[in-house]
């Protein structure tokens, strides 16, 4: 049996299955940052995977994968801005106790 | 034959590391597992033959993204903390595999309209000329160069001393 465009889907979705999970769950804001690259990594393969067996000769889907790249490594740059600074006014980056926004 | 057993290895470990990266304490050993699951990344878009984003994904990523990530994570450790989790462990499991089981149902419920035709390769050359060309995603392009001047300059204000 070869490898067909599911293999790939599910092995995605698995992936952002266990980033959610991570996402919700984990208290460290690094860890929850760490969840949310899984995420955005399963969505690459989903991309690509849909241009490789879709639409081989259009490369549509590897061009929203070059963007989501890019979008991703703006979010760690200021994802990791934000919780510096947070640890430095606060103290600490456990997401449960950074609550003052919190109503 | 060769890009089957290639695929199931590096999706297994691929798994396996997001896995650890979810359920390990400590937030170091995350991080490098974090490090091997992109590895992995970069060899399924070899799989499915897209060279130059392996490439990126490797420099950007694998390069890039981890290594500010480790440097937030030495920047910031609470070493006898790690990485708990918090009291929504339980829920947070049930949204996982609920959102697991829908996307399961819907990928083998539709019939996906499969293309017979060979892929590009290599694939530098026709990216190029898609996000360039005519017709193509300059103004997007664009966006995102500003995007990440913005990104840039967001992250500066934020970490720089007072």
């Amino acid at each position: 049996m070869s490898i067909t465009l599911e293999h790939y889907l599910i092995l995605s979705a698995v992936m952002f299955a266990i980033g959610l999970y991570g996402a919700l769950a984990k208290r460290n804001a690094i860890a929850i940052l760490l969840s949310i690259e899984i995420m955005l990594n399963a969505v690459n393969i989903a991309m690509v995977a849909f241009s490789r067996f879709i639409t081989p000769l259009l490369l549509t889907g590897q061009v929203f994968a070059i963007f989501i790249m890019v979008v991703a490594a703006a979010e760690a740059a200021v994802g990791v801005g934000i919780i510096m600074a947070i640890y430095r006014v606060r103290g600490t980056i456990d997401a449960t106790e950074i609550d003052l926004m919190k109503w | 034959m060769g890009i089957d057993a290639a695929f199931w290895i590096l999706a297994v470990v691929a798994v396996v590391a997001a896995l650890a990266v979810v359920l390990l304490r400590d937030i170091f050993r995350a991080a490098l597992a974090l490090v091997l699951c992109f590895l992995m990344v970069a060899g399924l878009y070899v799989t499915l033959s897209a060279d130059f984003l392996a490439a990126v994904q490797i420099l950007v990523y694998v390069g890039a993204i981890s290594i500010l990530i480790i440097l937030g994570i030495m920047l910031t450790r609470e070493v006898q903390r790690g990485s708990p989790s918090n009291k929504f462990r339980i829920p947070a499991f049930l949204v996982a595999v609920l959102l697991l089981g829908a996307l399961a149902y819907t990928i083998f419920s539709t019939t996906w309209q499969v293309s017979n035709s060979a892929p590009v390769l290599p694939t530098t050359q026709a990216l190029a000329g898609k996000l360039f060309g005519e017709g193509g995603f300059v103004l997007a392009v664009e966006i995102a160069g500003v995007l990440l001047l913005a990104a840039i300059l967001g992250a500066i204000v934020l970490v720089r001393e007072k």
